[in-house]
């Protein structure tokens, strides 16, 4: 086969750790006809709201972009299913040419009459950006009409990446937020932003935070509720998970409403203890400091036997990270390490120049950094840097299988838990399991090319 | 936008109400949008890279989509629009698109589709396409450049998957070509249909029984379902070879399977037809007689009897079909999926006593009720037809209809978990199991497996809740 080739437009968004050169060219759009991973404005505001179990979330467009989002996330809710059923205008030839307002009013009417959410979401799709439709009008007529937030996400495909939609999806949850009654929250207390509450993982951090003595109001969007949602500015503290999509929130809520905001991170175990120590360190309360040790302890010791069996295992083996966000990437960075693993290639579809910065500074030298990659790219790097594992998304799962390479799912389509102490577990098992197969040794390019 | 919207001669304000023509909000779909279809359907030939012509996500979603079924890697490319391409006009991310394409895949075949974007900016495609061919250096190895037009608001993923059939074949192959003389007539055109990879496969052994080769439109049976590899592929190997498909105009005759597809004014095989290849238009060959409907097609075709091979399989299933006679009579079953899917399903459970109870398509043909009762003349007179049906039309139809069995796509799996009842996954999606596109519904072998996964999940079901539990059936 001859060797990949790099696209030129692409060659400034590849460095190395541990060599000098310019920063890292990232936050553009994709290079034209490069077969990017990421997805689109639309899919950075689905994304981000996609938890928010009592709302209706509908999408305004042709089918497909409700029908590829219908419930194939593991976030949970502990109450109502609503986020799970997909809900399309379904815009048809016809619609186009007259324009798609009344339909989405009849839309809005009839599915808020028939499923009485808290409120509703209603997403543009790219047409709706070039057919016209008012859909600002349509909300607040139906808002007024229903006496529910029905919140329009400016979200046109095309009209940006998908970090434009995360910001979309921020805005429109910020009008909701002011709008709660406040009264009994205690002064310690939090909101978790951007825990997507995937495998019931909101519920297992928001444990650690109850035992410490912390109030968690609200999770956001993990599990989310809108009355939560409405009364989390009454929180003393924002703690921003996956900084990518929700640092926009936590500023605007900063700005606008004084809460502070720390940028934490429950993957792995060295962070989650960082995140707990970082909260008790902000309140100040000794106590608090005492709990947050105690937790720290407890857990660490509950899980750690069994990760040192794996590391035994693991040590040496070589890892691919190819994440959505960049803070998910830093986390990662660091499991490995506690599992005695080296990561050899780490990219994001979302990460800024500070973060590039921050990859190159954390990795070993040597270590490839892309950003907005592509399959050609992803395959080349790993058989030239021969990884055992690729930690990514469905999207990367078939090039790594392909060529005999161990695989983790750590994107939002995941069922396993994989944040705090028990998903630092479920992580390392995860990894063993695939790492550890003994399936490897009979695949072709394993067994030195003999088919 | 489409020459065949008669918009002139209605009424220039959107209607009041939902109706028939102007169908209100989907919840759950049945069904995909065109250019997932188009995808698919350019995977099927060798050395293709499908390309939309749109933003990044549709490729994007289409690939995850996909890949979730197929479990294979997944390229589409897409020029990628901004918003700059959005208000100015797409041609250059296309020219661009298209040359970096060219230059990382090496491609012997771009598959260019639209998206809803494009097609209602007013993309002319033919002319954009036409400017990077004569702008483009002149290299002995430019990929060919196949482009239809999919807006997602027009039709379903079978749509878009027929359309872009009709789109290779009609640029591909677009004059009768004289078969050498001293040659055998040239293969048989068979236009399978929305498959499985183990279909696509059984197509092909089915055809070569009776001594004959077949040029599949498309092909994915490798493409989509191949061997671990060596080293990267960034084309996967597989697919109809693109020197095949131009040689179809020396068809010797062509298949087109699907009663819905059969009632379409201009396809593939309509333009085979005019090219003067015998042209049969059948359904999904699922079940018994519809099988037996396709292997005459092939008899006439090979001028021969059918082979002993198959006669034994067409046994095997009437053996097995006895067999198991008394545990499928009359038992009911809602099947749902695309609408030709439906048509065969539906046909093969009238054949073996079951009773569909419901059969319901996302596909909005116009004619699938019509279509479905010819084609089943058994049907019960109060078996409910739906299409343009979404899951939740689905799930109310269903109620009080206490099915004992789905049958469809995995999408069906929160509904037969309400109603409690087992649903055999077949058609597409799979999205819960390992092994979609690997499930065989064609052929006499495709319904006897069939046939014994559905008596199957009946016996289980039946043990499950038997307070005895015999392990003797």
């Amino acid at each position: 086969m001859p060797s990949i080739d790099i696209l030129p437009a692409r060659a400034a968004s590849i460095t190395q750790a541990g060599q000098p050169g310019a920063a890292v060219r990232c936050g553009q759009t994709s290079v034209a006809g490069s077969v990017s991973q990421r997805a689109c404005v639309f899919c950075g505001a689905r994304v981000v709201l996609y938890p928010i179990a009592d709302a209706l979330h509908l999408v305004h467009g042709p089918i497909g972009c409700a029908a590829y989002t219908w419930d194939i996330r593991g976030a949970q809710s502990s109450g109502p299913q609503l986020h799970r059923n997909s809900f399309s205008t379904d815009l048809q030839e016809l619609d186009v040419i007259y324009g798609g307002e009344g339909k989405l009013e009849r839309a809005l009417t009839v599915l808020i009459a028939r499923h009485q959410p808290k409120a509703a979401f209603v997403y543009s799709t790219c047409i709706v950006g070039v057919i016209g439709d008012d859909v600002g009008a349509v909300c607040k007529r139906v808002a007024a009409a229903t006496g529910i937030p029905v919140l329009s996400v400016a979200s046109e495909g095309f009209k940006g990446t998908k970090k434009d939609g995360y910001r979309a999806a921020c805005e429109a949850v910020y009008t909701l937020i002011g709008t709660g009654d406040t009264t009994g929250i205690s002064p310690l207390s939090i909101n978790l932003l951007g825990d997507f509450n995937i495998a019931g993982e909101t519920w297992i951090v928001r444990d650690y935070f109850q035992r410490m003595g912390v109030e968690v109001v609200a999770t956001i969007t993990g599990d989310g509720r809108v009355d939560d949602i409405r009364r989390c500015h009454g929180a003393k503290l924002n703690l921003v998970q996956c900084a990518g999509s929700m640092t926009h929130l936590a500023r605007k809520l900063r700005d606008e409403h004084g809460i502070p905001f720390l940028k934490v991170s429950f993957f792995g175990l060295e962070d989650m203890s960082a995140a707990l120590y970082d909260t008790a360190r902000h309140f100040g309360d000794p106590a608090l400091m005492e709990r947050a040790k105690a937790i720290v302890r407890d857990e660490v010791e509950r899980v750690y036997p069994e990760l040192r069996r794996y590391k035994e295992q693991l040590l040496g083996k070589k890892a691919a990270i190819y994440v959505g966000g960049a803070f998910k990437a830093f986390s990662l960075v660091r499991a490995l390490r506690t599992l005695g693993m080296t990561t050899a290639i780490v990219g994001t579809q979302t990460g800024d120049k500070d973060d590039y910065a921050q990859l190159r500074e954390m990795c070993d030298a040597g270590t490839v950094i892309v950003d907005d990659s592509n399959p050609l790219e992803l395959a080349k790097f790993c058989l030239e840097k021969d990884v055992d594992l690729f930690i990514g998304g469905v999207k990367e799962r078939p090039i790594a299988y392909k060529l005999g390479i161990g695989f983790c799912d750590h994107n939002h389509e995941r069922k396993e838990a994989l944040a705090g102490y028990v998903g630092m577990l479920n992580f390392a098992r995860e990894v063993y399991a695939s790492c550890c197969s003994p399936v490897w040794q009979y695949m072709p390019r394993r067994a030195g090319g003999a088919a | 936008m489409s020459d065949a919207a008669p918009a002139s001669i209605r009424t220039p304000v959107a209607p009041g109400a939902d109706s028939d023509e102007f169908p209100g909000p989907t919840t759950n779909a049945c069904k995909l949008c065109t250019p997932l279809g188009a995808c698919l359907a350019y995977k099927g030939i060798a050395g293709t890279v499908p390309f939309l012509h749109g933003s990044q996500g549709c490729a994007t979603y289409i690939r995850r989509y996909l890949i979730s079924h197929f479990r294979e890697p997944l390229d589409i490319a897409a020029s990628n629009f901004a918003e700059h391409a959005a208000v100015f006009g797409g041609r250059e991310v296309l020219h661009t698109g298209l040359a970096n394409v060219t230059r990382q895949y090496r491609p012997e075949l771009i598959g260019i589709a639209t998206t809803c974007l494009s097609e209602t900016i007013g993309e002319n495609l033919p002319q954009l396409l036409r400017e990077y061919r004569e702008q483009a250096p002149a290299a002995t190895d430019a990929p060919a450049l196949v482009h239809v037009s999919t807006p997602s608001y027009r039709g379903t993923h079978v749509d878009g998957f027929h359309a872009t059939v009709r789109a290779l074949v009609e640029t591909l192959a677009p004059a009768q070509i004289a078969a050498p003389k001293d040659q055998n007539p040239g293969p048989v055109a068979l236009f399978p249909g929305f498959v499985s990879a183990a279909d696509l496969r059984h197509l092909r052994e089915l055809v070569a029984a009776f001594g004959l080769t077949a040029t599949l439109v498309p092909d994915y049976s490798e493409t989509m379902d191949g061997a671990s590899w060596c080293t990267y592929e960034p084309i996967p190997a597989g697919g109809t070879p693109v020197a095949a498909l131009r040689a179809l105009g020396a068809a010797r005759a062509a298949i087109e399977c699907g009663r819905i597809l059969a009632g379409e004014a201009r396809t593939a095989g309509t333009h085979l037809a005019q090219l003067g290849v015998p042209l049969h238009r059948l359904g999904l060959p699922i079940g018994l007689r519809e099988t037996d409907r396709f292997c005459y097609a092939l008899e006439l075709a090979a001028g021969l009897e059918r082979p002993a091979s198959l006669a034994l399989a067409r046994g095997r299933l009437l053996d097995a079909m006895v067999d198991g006679h008394k545990y499928v009579f009359n038992q009911r079953a809602l099947v749902f999926g695309d609408e030709d899917f439906v048509i065969g399903l539906t046909s093969f459970l009238c054949e073996i006593g079951m009773r569909p109870v419901l059969c319901a398509s996302g596909g909005r043909s116009r004619r699938f009720g019509a279509v479905l009762r010819a084609a089943v003349p058994e049907l019960p007179a109060d078996t409910i037809i739906r299409e343009g049906a979404d899951y939740a039309d689905i799930e109310a139809a269903a109620m009080g209809l206490q099915p004992d069995l789905l049958l469809g796509p995995s999408k069906g799996y929160a509904l037969a978990r309400r109603l409690g009842v087992p649903l055999v996954r077949c058609g597409f999606p799979v999205h819960d199991r390992l092994g979609g596109h690997r499930l065989l519904h064609v052929g006499y072998a495709g319904a006897l497996q069939l046939y014994d996964t559905l008596v199957n999940a009946l016996l289980e079901r039946k043990q499950a809740s038997s307070p005895v539990g015999y392990s003797y059936l």
